[in-house]
């Protein structure tokens, strides 16, 4: 086992501290967001829809970009949270969960919205004729049938959130301990003279932990669909 | 008392059907498939808004186009059973059964349903672990636990082969004779419809073509086309008269007379319904001596439905009144040369009353 130096313990635990919190604050937003686009029908709802998947397509630099004149300062949402709260995201490690947030959304919002178009409409039916209301039917009838595509896009979300580097770097520049994350950390050394040995080694963690992500994504989706289809546990 | 008059339009399919009936016992709703069964029945359950109408259960409106009534469907109270029973797959059969109890409310308890379906020892198992005929036992006891007003069933049997059917059919008697609780049955199948159902609604093309007790109906000649003349048959209300023991067989006491019939284990007394099919009934203008028909009923003929072809339908009157068809082949017909009123010999085989044709 290669020992860890200071650098790489706080940048390792950085990424996933805000890879962590850009997945708990999105995900009742892709929940919502996957529901609508399943399920409701509104005038717009193409535009909408093109928002939601826009950092998909446009270059990162561009989401960071427009995060920063919008919540910048001086910006229309940035400046009103500053005056108000004195508070603001810009050069901190929220700003950075915030821009992984938003670049992994329409990962999430995706693998939600395909299993709640999976599940069957007769099933919600079924639970109203028994007398269930719409928040009951929504809690326990179509939530626990999504959870495999919840699951799915959370995990989508974290590891696209871990690698997060354009929309970031713009929004909350590269600063040591507050923002630089992994991949931040890499591209700093591969800057510096002489870095190549620390960007090998940053590279091998940022692998590493992609791999033990998605191991544990696997174990996690098999276990989900089991609890589903009420199969005994295998442990 | 049920009060059902359903208008609205279905893509280029028009649904426009009225008819009330009793609240006790089982109405059953028969038609071919597209006659408009289901939409008619997802009406009643408030799973599809009809254009115009109105829905009422004794009191109880539940929707009326007039007044702007529209009771949604989770007040409604209805205990619909799916054709595809519709159990929640990440539940135990446990938490489907409680799923729509009613704290406090309940007329039945978990323990009664279970013994009644004998789905004890599914409790701790999940949907995906039952066999077809288990899941809608389950399925049953969902709706029954929901205290409905009234209970509806799509084609319940409709996904089963045939030896779940027949696993079935004695609880949903069972149902029928324990519980009082009304119940609507969808159904394409003759034989089911009629061992089940009291009253008769006859579907075709979206319009009731007749609405009745299902002996009246099952015995109207005119209606032969919609009830179809393969499986046209009367139903004979009858009571177990005398086991023969030796060779296996019930005696069934008719009004007058009595019916043999192989053996059926209840006790004296008990009402069966038998269902005998036009096919399987013989006619003679003196009873034959030395046959192997074991039943020779004295009957006279009511009625001749004659449209020209092969065979031609026979209503006979029983001496104690009740309607039996016979199907015979035309040229049968013109050798015994029968007219209405002619007195007549029913012949029906014992061995053509199977197991099928018993209604409780």
């Amino acid at each position: 086992m290669i020992e860890l130096t200071p650098i790489e313990i706080e940048a390792l635990w950085l990424s996933l501290k805000v890879a962590f919190w850009s997945v708990t604050i999105s995900l009742p937003f892709g929940i919502a967001a996957a529901y609508l686009l399943a399920r409701a029908r509104f005038p717009g709802k193409w535009l909408v829809d093109g928002v939601i998947h826009l950092p998909l397509v446009v270059p990162p630099v561009v989401v960071g970009y427009l995060l920063l004149i919008s919540f910048g300062k001086r910006g229309p949402i940035g400046g009103w949270l500053y005056d108000t709260f004195e508070f603001t995201l810009i050069f901190t490690w929220k700003g950075a969960a915030v821009a992984a947030a938003v670049m992994a959304f329409p990962l999430m919002v995706r693998a939600v919205r395909l299993s709640l178009e999976a599940i069957d409409r007769g099933l919600e039916a079924a639970a109203r004729t028994l007398g269930a209301s719409e928040f009951r039917v929504l809690f326990t009838i179509t939530l626990p049938l999504a959870a495999p595509g919840i699951v799915t896009g959370a995990v989508l979300a974290f590891a696209r959130s871990l690698g997060e580097f354009g929309a970031t770097i713009t929004f909350v520049s590269n600063i040591p301990g507050e923002t630089q994350t992994l991949p931040l950390a890499l591209y700093t050394m591969t800057q510096a003279p002489g870095g190549e040995a620390q960007a090998a080694r940053l590279a091998l963690i940022s692998i590493a932990i992609a791999l033990l992500a998605l191991a544990a994504s696997e174990w996690l989706a098999r276990r989900v669909h089991r609890k589903l289809r009420g199969e005994e546990m295998a442990q | 008392m049920i009060e059902v008059s359903v208008h609205t339009r279905l893509g280029r399919f028009d649904l426009g059907a009225e008819f009330s009936s009793e609240s006790g016992g089982v109405t059953a709703i028969f038609g071919r498939s597209g006659s408009g069964k289901t939409s008619l029945i997802n009406a009643i359950a408030g799973l599809l808004r009809p254009t115009r109408g109105r829905i009422a259960i004794g009191d109880t409106v539940l929707f009326d186009s007039k007044a702007g009534i529209n009771l949604p469907v989770r007040d409604r109270r209805l205990g619909y059973v799916f054709q595809d029973g519709r159990l929640f797959p990440h539940m135990t059969v446990r938490r489907n059964l409680t799923y729509g109890e009613r704290p406090g409310k309940a007329s039945l308890e978990l323990g009664e349903v279970v013994e009644l379906l004998g789905i004890r020892h599914l409790l701790t198992r999940h949907p995906h672990n039952l066999s077809g005929g288990e899941r809608q036992r389950v399925a049953i006891g969902r709706a029954l636990l929901s205290s409905p007003r009234v209970l509806l069933m799509d084609e319940p049997l409709a996904s089963l082969d045939s030896p779940r059917r027949d696993e079935i059919l004695p609880y949903l008697a069972r149902l029928r004779e324990m519980l009082d609780i009304a119940i609507i049955y969808v159904g394409h199948d003759m034989d089911e419809v009629v061992r089940l159902s009291d009253t008769l609604v006859l579907l075709s093309e979206g319009k009731v073509a007749a609405v009745g007790p299902v002996e009246e109906i099952t015995s109207r000649l005119d209606l032969h086309p919609l009830t179809g003349r393969y499986e046209a048959g009367s139903v004979l209300t009858t009571r177990v008269a005398e086991q023969d023991e030796e060779f296996g067989l019930t005696h069934l006491a008719l009004k007058q007379g009595e019916l043999l019939a192989p053996k059926i284990d209840l006790p004296k007394g008990s009402p069966v319904r038998v269902r005998v099919r036009a096919r399987d009934v013989a006619v003679a203008r003196v009873a034959p001596t030395k046959t192997s028909f074991s039943n020779a009923l004295p009957a006279t003929l009511a009625e001749i439905g004659d449209n020209g072809g092969p065979y031609v339908d026979l209503r006979l009157k029983l001496a104690g009144g009740e309607d039996l068809r016979a199907l015979v082949t035309r040229r049968a017909f013109v050798d015994m040369e029968l007219e209405p009123g002619a007195e007549i010999i029913a012949l029906i085989k014992s061995t053509a009353i199977g197991r099928r044709s018993f209604g409780m």
